[in-house]
C-alpha cells in the first residue's frame, strides 16, 4: 500500500454513536495510516465528542442537529480551509469498511466524485421489498442524470475529489436525503464526473434496516420530491464557475 | 350605526398598533407592509363602505362581504408565506453559524494543545 494520504480526509458524520465511533477511528487509523480523520458530532446528547478524541481523530462538535448534509458540509468546509485535496466520507456505526478507501481513491484519479456502491458485486448487503424498488428506481433516474451507471445512489460512502470538495463545501443540501441524491444532480450540473466503485459492507454494529412497508413508501415519496425539487432548482452563478 | 363604528376603530387600532411596532423597531419595514396594508384597506372600507360596494362590482363579486373575505385570507395567505421563507433563511443562517463555530472550536482546542505542547499553561478559563 503505497498511498499517499497525506492530502486525503475521512469526514465521518456522527450522532449519538460512542459505542462505535471509537473503533471505527482507530481501524481508519490502522487500515490506512497517515491518513487525517476528521469525527463532525451532529449534536449528539451522548459522549461521541469525548470519545472520538481520545481515539485520535479531529472532532468538530456541531451545537444542535443537522443531519448529515450539515455535518459533511462542515467536514467539506474544514478540508478546503486545511488543505485537504480529498474527503472520504465514511460513517460512523461500522457499515464501511475502510479497507475500500484505496480502490475508492484510486478512481478519484479519473473522476471528481466517486461512490462506493454496495451492489456492484463485493460483499451481501441486501435490501429487499418497496426500499429496494425505491432505490433502483432512484439509481435508473440519477445514472440519466448523471449519465454513468449507478447501482447505489444512496450510498454514504464516498469520496470528493478537489473540485467536488470545492462545491460541496460552498453548497451542500442540507435537507434529508439531500446529502445523498440532490448532492449527485449538483455535481453533475456542475460538470464533474461521477463514478463508482464497488465496496464491501458489513452489517450495522446497532440496529436493523427498515423493512416497514410504510417507512419505505416515505422514504420513495421523499427521495422523489428531493429528485424533482433538485432538478428543478435553478442553476447558481457558481455552479459553473468550481471548475479550474 | 355602532357597526360602522366598531369597524372604524378595529382597523384605526390595528394601524396604530402597526406603527408603533415599527416605530419602537419591534417589526421591520419588509414584514410590517401587509398589515400597513391590510390596516389601510379595512380604514378605508369602514368609512366609505361604499367603496367596498364598489370594488365588489368592479370585480364582479355579487356580496361585497365576500370581497373582504377574499382579500382577508389573500393578505394572510401571503403574509404566512413570508414567514416560511423567512424561517427557511435564518435556519440556513443558523446551519451556516453552527457549521463555522464548530470548526473554530476544533481549532481552539488544537492551539490549546499546541500551547500546551510548547509549555505555556493557558491560565485563563479553558474551552469547555
Amino acid at each position: 500500500m503505497a498511498f499517499d494520504y497525506s492530502q486525503t480526509l475521512v469526514v465521518m458524520p456522527a450522532f449519538n454513536e460512542q459505542e462505535s465511533v471509537a473503533s471505527v477511528v482507530r481501524e481508519v487509523q490502522q487500515k490506512l495510516p497517515g491518513i487525517a480523520v476528521l469525527v463532525v458530532d451532529d449534536g449528539s446528547s451522548d459522549a461521541t465528542t469525548k470519545v472520538a478524541i481520545e481515539a485520535g481523530a479531529l472532532v468538530a462538535t456541531l451545537p444542535f442537529n443537522l443531519g448529515v448534509g450539515g455535518a459533511m458540509r462542515t467536514g467539506f468546509r474544514f478540508a478546503v480551509e486545511n488543505g485537504f485535496s480529498n474527503v472520504i466520507q465514511i460513517d460512523s456505526d461500522g457499515q464501511h469498511d475502510p479497507q475500500s478507501v484505496p480502490s475508492l481513491l484510486e478512481a478519484l484519479e479519473r473522476a471528481d466524485l466517486v461512490l462506493g456502491a454496495r451492489f456492484a458485486g463485493e460483499g451481501d448487503y441486501r435490501v429487499r421489498g418497496p426500499r429496494a424498488w425505491a432505490m433502483r428506481f432512484l439509481s435508473v433516474v440519477l445514472s440519466g442524470i448523471t449519465r454513468t451507471k449507478l447501482s447505489d445512489t444512496t450510498s454514504g460512502y464516498r469520496a470528493s475529489g478537489p473540485s467536488a470538495v470545492a462545491l460541496f463545501a460552498a453548497q451542500y443540501p442540507a435537507e434529508y436525503l439531500g446529502d445523498t441524491i440532490e448532492a449527485l444532480v449538483l455535481a453533475s450540473r456542475a460538470g464533474l464526473v461521477i463514478s463508482q466503485v464497488p465496496v464491501a459492507m458489513r452489517p450495522r454494529a446497532g440496529g436493523v434496516p427498515s423493512h416497514n412497508p410504510i417507512r419505505s413508501a416515505a422514504y420513495l415519496g421523499r427521495a422523489m420530491l428531493a429528485l424533482v425539487f433538485a432538478l428543478m432548482r435553478p442553476v447558481s452563478a457558481n455552479d459553473a464557475m468550481v471548475r479550474p | 350605526m355602532t357597526s360602522y363604528v366598531l369597524g372604524i376603530v378595529a382597523s384605526a387600532l390595528s394601524l396604530v398598533v402597526v406603527i408603533e411596532l415599527l416605530r419602537r423597531r419591534h417589526l421591520r419595514e419588509r414584514h410590517a407592509i401587509w398589515w400597513f396594508i391590510a390596516g389601510l384597506l379595512a380604514l378605508l372600507v369602514g368609512i366609505f363602505p361604499s367603496v367596498l360596494t364598489w370594488a365588489a362590482a368592479l370585480v364582479g363579486v355579487a356580496v361585497p362581504t365576500n370581497l373582504i373575505f377574499f382579500v382577508s385570507i389573500a393578505i394572510l395567505f401571503f403574509v404566512c408565506l413570508q414567514h416560511s421563507s423567512e424561517v427557511t433563511r435564518l435556519e440556513n443562517n443558523a446551519r451556516t453559524l453552527a457549521e463555522i463555530i464548530a470548526i473554530h472550536e476544533l481549532h481552539l482546542r488544537q492551539l490549546d494543545e499546541r500551547l500546551k505542547a510548547s509549555g505555556v499553561d493557558r491560565t485563563a478559563d479553558s474551552d469547555q
